[in-house]
């Protein structure tokens, strides 16, 4: 992981400017927010859970939860290229700062891998393991959102 | 003619005794926060329901349980881009040298110990309805965070909003103590304080007229995103339909119903929110279902 993880960050400072063409660009965004699309989805069942909206389900969460870690898995260099923040192109909420804090970007990458490998490891356990699980979750999405994803509206 | 000048001279010297007068600093009185004494762990409730910290620590600072208040933050407006100042327990840098009524005047009155206005970048038309005991336990727990001697940077700002005094006058039309909103149960009240006080929610929810000053009648119903980009949502129950344990939630997590994570100055919020009690985030709820 950690690996991947140091692979992708040197491509992503290789991959850099003009290599692509605007729909390139285009499409690596929407491939991103669909990636987060997966974060979001398979936070809907454990959340669900957590909250006491959906019912618990051993199984069920085990497989969210597998689910979740494997995409954090993906190698993300493709994603962001260059010249893809919100200042560049209209479809993206991701600020340009992310391009200029590799190193930081990446911290904030692995804080989720590992929050990740954290649910994967106790949601099959049960409830009370589930929602002690995703509360580490929750602040790694949000710590990176709050430096790099402008807001919603 | 000569009769007509000196009379013009003297309605001048008037204007300007009115300006003066209107425009002057008002402190609170030397013993308003007599026989209080401090307590230390409320203080930190206070510090996060206030959310201090997500002004004032350093630009992109990482989250720590003792954060850093070194300042350097900017926040533009219309008027200018505000910096915020070091307000560590630095005794020359920061406020470590302040009395507990130093910081009663700057959070209920906008006035430093030097008597000049502050510019209301400091949200203090919001923290002016909060309890002088409740500054008092803050003021103990400030003195317990790390010292930070960075210098604070000067505000970048023309004329004629340069000038303090001018402020004066902008408090004498718009800086209002009392409440917005009736609360009818103490969870409603407990909300109450929480958002129109400590938690200065309309400061960025709530629509400014021309001079910047939070218009009440359209309370909490969205405004433009300062930063220049994209709007803060409406959060009164015509657009936020989520349900009372979804909002609750949020306030806990950051997620939204769709597990959507906050994002930008909200993930700030929350992570301040998150640090209080769940009967407060509940309270919080209430007074959003309970607006007009
Ligand atoms: C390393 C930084 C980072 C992490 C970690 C992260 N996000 Fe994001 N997220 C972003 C950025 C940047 C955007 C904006 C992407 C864009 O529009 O180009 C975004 C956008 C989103 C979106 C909107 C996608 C769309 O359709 O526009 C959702 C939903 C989302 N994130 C959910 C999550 C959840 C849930 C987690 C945690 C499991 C998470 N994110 C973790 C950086 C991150
Ligand atoms: C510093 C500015 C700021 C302050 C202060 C603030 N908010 Fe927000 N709030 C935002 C922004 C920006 C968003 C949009 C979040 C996003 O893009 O993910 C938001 C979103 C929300 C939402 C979600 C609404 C939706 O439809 O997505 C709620 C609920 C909310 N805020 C409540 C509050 C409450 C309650 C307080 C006071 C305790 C508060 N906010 C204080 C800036 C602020
Ligand atoms: C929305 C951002 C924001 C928040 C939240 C905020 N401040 Fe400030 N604060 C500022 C700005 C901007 C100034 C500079 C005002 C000026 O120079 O007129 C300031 C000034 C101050 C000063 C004056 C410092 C000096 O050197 O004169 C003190 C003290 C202070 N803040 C304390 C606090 C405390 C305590 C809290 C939490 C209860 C808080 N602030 C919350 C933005 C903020």
């Amino acid at each position: 992981m950690k690996r991947t993880i140091a692979l992708a960050t040197a491509a992503l400072t290789l991959v850099g400017s003009a290599v692509f063409a605007d729909g390139h660009i285009d499409n690596a965004i929407k491939a991103r927010q669909a990636q987060m699309q997966l974060y979001a989805f398979s936070l809907g069942t454990l959340g669900g859970m957590a909250k006491g909206q959906i019912e618990y389900n051993a199984e069920a969460a085990q497989a969210a939860a597998d689910n979740l870690a494997a995409v954090t898995m993906l190698h993300p260099a493709a994603f962001w290229p260059q010249g893809s923040d919100s200042a560049s192109n209209a479809n993206s909420k991701a600020k340009a700062d992310m391009w200029s804090n590799y190193g930081d970007v990446q911290a904030k990458g692995m804080a989720l891998g590992e929050a990740a490998a954290g649910m994967k490891a106790a949601a099959g356990t049960d409830l009370e393991a589930l929602r002690g699980a995703i509360g580490p979750v929750g602040a790694a999405c949000q710590a990176c959102h709050k430096a790099y994803r402008e807001s919603n509206n | 003619m000569k009769r007509f000048i000196s009379a013009i001279c003297v309605l001048a010297f008037i204007g300007l005794g009115v300006f003066f007068w209107i425009t002057r600093p008002h402190t609170l009185p030397a013993d308003a926060l007599t026989g209080l004494t401090a307590d230390v762990d409320h203080g930190e409730t206070v510090f996060h329901a206030a959310g201090c910290a997500s002004c004032h620590t350093a630009p992109n600072a990482e989250s720590t349980d003792a954060p850093v208040l070194s300042g350097g933050q900017r926040f533009p407006s219309d008027f200018g881009t505000f910096l915020a100042p070091n307000i560590s327990s630095d005794a020359t840098q920061g406020i470590g040298d302040w009395s507990a009524l130093d910081l009663a005047n700057a959070m209920l009155r906008g006035v430093s110990p030097e008597g000049a206005h502050y510019y209301p970048a400091f949200p203090y038309a919001s923290y002016i309805r909060m309890q002088p005991q409740d500054v008092v336990d803050l003021h103990a727990y400030l003195a317990t965070l790390p010292a930070s001697d960075t210098a604070s940077q000067p505000h970048e700002v023309g004329f004629p909003f340069n000038i303090r005094r001018s402020v004066g006058g902008w408090k004498w039309l718009y800086l209002d103590d009392s409440w917005v909103m009736p609360a009818e149960t103490a969870q409603l009240e407990r909300g109450r304080y929480l958002v129109e006080a400590m938690g200065h929610c309309g400061e960025c929810h709530t629509p400014r007229g021309a001079l910047g000053a939070m218009d009440r009648t359209a309370w909490l119903s969205g405004a433009p995103d300062p930063s220049g980009k994209g709007n803060i949502p409406d959060i009164t129950p015509a657009s936020l339909t989520w349900s009372d344990a979804d909002i609750t939630y949020y306030f806990e997590t950051g997620f939204t119903p769709d597990f959507d994570s906050a994002g930008g100055h909200m993930a700030q919020v929350v992570e301040n929110l998150s640090k209080l009690t769940a009967q407060d985030r509940e309270a919080v709820t209430a007074y959003l279902k309970a607006l007009p």
